[in-house]
C-alpha cells in the first residue's frame, strides 16, 4: 500500500509541476464554458432588423413597438423604398427587414386582412429561422390581442410552452455536454498521454521490473486523473450556476454517481489508448480523432440526433458521452430519479466493463 | 568478489517470436558478486534475454532461476531480489533528485527512514548534497546515469541488471561510473551488464558474447583473447560476430 501511495504521489508531482498539463487541467474547463456559453448561442438577443413601413398608420406603429421592445429585435434602421432593402442587407448588420403594406389598419378592418412580408438574411439558416419564428410569435399575438378588442368569431389558440429550458437557452444544453467532454478530455486523452509518457522515456519498463504490480501501475496512473476530473465537473457546476443560472433540480449524489460511471469509462478507453499507442502524439492522435470529435459531433451534444441519417443514428449508440448526456439533461433540468436513467447507467456500465477488459488483455504486462 | 554460489543460472533458456527464435537455447552461469558482460551485436538477442531474466519476458522453454527463484513462477520474488537500469533513461526528469530517490525507495519498499539514510549516503557518495532539491532534468547525462545506477542497488538487490548503461557518456565518467559497479560487486552485489563499448568488456569478469541468439563464446576476457588469438576484446568481438 504505501508503495502504491507514493506512485500516487510521484504522478501528482508530475501533474502539478508541468504548466502545459496544468493549464489543460484547469485552464481548459474554465475556458471552454465561457466560450460555449458566451460565444455559441442559439437563442438571439437583440437582433437587428429594419422596417419598411407603407403605411405608417397606428397599427404598424403598435407591431413596430411590439417587435423592438420584445428583447428579441433592436431596430437598425427605417428603409423608405423597395431598393434599401438589398442594401440594407448586404450592409450585412440588418438580418430581418419586415415590410408593412400600404394603408394597413384600413385594409385589416374593411377588407379583414393585411399583408405583411417578412425577409431575413438566410445565409445563417439557423439564425434565419429562429428570427423568423420570434416574428410570427409576436405578429401572432398582436393579432390575437386585436381579435379579443372586436368581438371576432372566437379562433382556435394553440399555446405553445417550452418545458424545463422555457427559454430555450443554449447555456442549459451545453453545460452537460461540456462536462462530458472535460471529462473525456481529463481522463482519456491526459491518462493516455500519461502512460505513453512513461513508455517513450522508458521509465514503465522500470515500473514493470519493480515490485509494482502491472495493475497498480495503472489505477496509480489514473487515480489523479479521476480526482481531478471530479474537481473539474465542480468547477463547471458552479460556474454554470453562478455566471450562467443554469438550474440543477435533480440529485447532485446521483448526478456524481453517474459522473463516477462516465469517468471510468473515459479512463477506461484512456488506458485501451494507451496500449495501443506508442508514443505521446500518437495518444493524443487517437484521444482527438476517436474520441473527442465523434463525442462533439455525434453525441447530441452539439447537433441533434433526431435529425442525422439513420446510420449515424446507429452509430451514435456507441458513443459514451451520447448516454451520460441523456442521464446528465434529465437529471439536472428535469430533476429525474434513478427509475427513468437506470437503462442508460445500465449501458454506461456495460460499456466501461467492456472496454476496461479489453485493455488489461491489451496492456502488455510483459511487454 | 566472486564467491562460488550460482546467482543466475540458464538451461537451454530460448525465446520464439512466432517462427523468429531471439534466444536459441542459452545456458550459463552467474557467480555471487562476479561482474558478467552481457556483449552482442544489435539483435543478437540480448535484450530478450535480459527481459526473461528480469520477469518481463516469459520464456518459451528451458529454465532459469535468478536469485534462487524460478523465472516462471516466481516472477515477483525476483523482482523485489533485483534491480535494473534500462539503456533509455531510468529516472524521472520531472522530479527532483531527492523524489527520484523517495518515489524508487517506496516501490522497492524500503522505510521512510530507509530511505532518509540511503538518499543521504547516496547523495554524498555522489557529491550532490547541495542539489537534492534540483530538478533531475538540470543534471548532465553521466551524473543521471551514476544516480540511476545508485537508485537501483539502493535497495540492495541481489543482481543489478544493466541494460547499456554507459551510452551516450564521456570517457572519464564512464570509468567513474565502472568504479561504482566494482564497488557494488566488491559487496557482494552481482552485476549483469550488456554494453557495446569493448574497452568495457575488459572490466568484466567473464563475457559471454551472444551471435544470432546464440551464446558463441563465454570467459574471462584474458582467455577469449588468448583462445581467437586477438589483442583486445574489440578483435575478439569481430571475429566472433562477422
Amino acid at each position: 500500500m504505501k508503495k502504491f501511495l507514493g506512485f500516487i504521489i510521484k504522478e501528482f508531482i508530475s501533474i502539478f509541476r508541468d504548466k502545459r498539463t496544468m493549464v489543460v487541467l484547469f485552464g481548459m474547463p474554465i475556458a471552454q464554458l465561457i466560450i460555449f456559453g458566451f460565444a455559441i448561442r442559439n437563442e438571439l438577443n437583440d437582433a437587428t432588423i429594419a422596417f419598411f413601413d407603407q403605411s405608417n398608420d397606428y397599427m404598424t406603429e403598435q407591431i413596430k413597438q411590439k417587435l423592438v421592445s420584445s428583447n428579441y429585435f433592436k431596430l437598425g434602421a427605417n428603409l423608405q423604398s423597395n431598393g434599401m432593402i438589398e442594401e440594407a442587407f448586404k450592409g450585412g448588420k440588418i438580418k430581418e427587414v419586415i415590410i408593412f403594406e400600404p394603408n394597413f389598419a384600413q385594409k385589416l378592418l374593411k377588407d379583414g386582412g393585411a399583408k405583411i412580408q417578412i425577409i431575413t438574411d438566410a445565409s445563417d439558416p439557423n439564425m434565419a429561422q429562429t428570427l423568423l419564428s420570434y416574428t410570427s410569435a409576436i405578429i401572432k399575438d398582436y393579432q390575437t390581442s386585436l381579435n379579443k378588442q372586436s368581438d371576432l368569431a372566437p379562433i382556435i389558440q394553440s399555446e405553445v410552452k417550452m418545458i424545463y429550458n422555457p427559454e430555450i437557452r443554449s447555456t442549459y444544453m451545453f453545460v452537460p455536454g461540456l462536462i462530458a467532454l472535460i471529462l473525456l478530455l481529463v481522463c482519456a486523452l491526459m491518462t493516455s498521454i500519461a502512460i505513453t509518457k512513461e513508455k517513450e522515456i522508458g521509465t514503465m519498463e522500470v515500473l514493470l521490473v519493480s515490485p509494482l504490480k502491472p495493475i497498480e501501475i495503472i489505477i496509480g496512473k489514473v487515480i489523479p486523473y479521476l480526482l481531478l476530473s471530479f474537481f473539474n465537473v465542480i468547477t463547471i457546476l458552479i460556474l454554470a450556476r453562478v455566471v450562467f443560472n443554469v438550474p440543477f433540480v435533480g440529485s447532485y449524489i446521483l448526478f456524481f454517481f453517474i459522473a463516477l460511471i462516465f469517468i471510468m469509462t473515459a479512463l477506461s478507453l484512456g488506458i485501451l489508448i494507451s496500449s495501443v499507442a506508442q508514443t505521446q502524439q500518437a495518444a493524443m492522435m487517437m484521444s482527438l480523432a476517436g474520441l473527442l470529435l465523434p463525442t462533439i459531433i455525434l453525441s447530441g451534444f452539439i447537433f441533434p440526433i433526431s435529425n442525422m441519417p439513420l446510420l449515424l443514428q446507429w452509430f451514435s449508440n456507441i458513443i459514451p458521452a451520447k448516454w451520460f448526456l441523456i442521464i446528465a439533461k434529465g437529471i439536472m433540468l428535469k430533476g429525474v430519479g434513478f427509475d427513468h436513467i437506470w437503462k442508460e447507467t445500465l449501458i454506461l456500465c456495460g460499456m466501461f466493463l467492456f472496454f476496461i477488459l479489453i485493455s488489461i488483455k491489451k496492456f502488455k504486462v510483459r511487454l | 568478489m566472486t564467491e562460488n554460489i550460482n546467482v543466475i543460472s540458464a538451461e537451454k533458456l530460448t525465446k520464439r517470436f512466432g517462427s523468429f527464435i531471439a534466444t536459441n537455447e542459452i545456458t550459463f552461469d552467474v557467480k555471487k558478486g562476479e561482474i558478467f558482460g552481457f556483449l552482442g551485436a544489435n539483435g543478437a538477442g540480448k535484450t530478450t534475454a535480459m527481459r526473461m531474466l528480469t520477469g518481463l519476458l516469459t520464456p518459451t522453454s528451458g529454465k532459469a532461476t535468478v536469485a534462487g527463484f524460478d523465472v516462471y513462477k516466481e516472477a515477483e520474488k525476483i523482482k523485489k531480489n533485483i534491480g535494473y537500469m534500462s539503456q533509455k533513461f531510468s529516472l524521472y526528469e520531472d522530479l527532483t533528485i531527492k523524489e527520484n530517490i523517495t518515489f524508487y525507495g517506496g516501490i522497492y519498499g524500503l522505510t521512510n527512514a530507509e530511505i532518509k539514510e540511503a538518499s543521504e549516503r547516496l547523495l554524498n557518495k555522489l557529491k550532490l548534497q547541495s542539489s537534492g532539491a534540483a530538478l533531475l532534468s538540470s543534471l548532465p547525462l553521466g551524473w543521471k546515469q551514476k544516480l540511476a545506477f545508485s537508485v537501483a542497488v539502493m535497495h540492495k538487490p541481489k543482481v543489478v541488471f544493466l541494460d547499456e548503461p554507459t551510452g551516450g557518456v564521456d570517457p572519464i565518467t564512464r570509468r567513474q561510473f565502472w568504479d561504482m559497479i566494482y564497488e557494488e560487486a566488491y559487496n557482494g552485489v552481482t552485476v549483469f551488464v550488456t554494453t557495446h563499448y569493448m574497452d568495457e568488456a575488459e572490466y568484466c569478469d567473464r563475457v559471454s558474447i551472444m551471435v544470432a541468439g546464440k551464446i558463441e563464446a563465454l570467459d574471462a576476457p584474458k582467455e577469449l583473447k588468448r583462445i581467437y588469438n586477438s589483442d583486445s576484446m574489440n578483435d575478439v568481438f569481430i571475429k566472433l560476430a562477422r
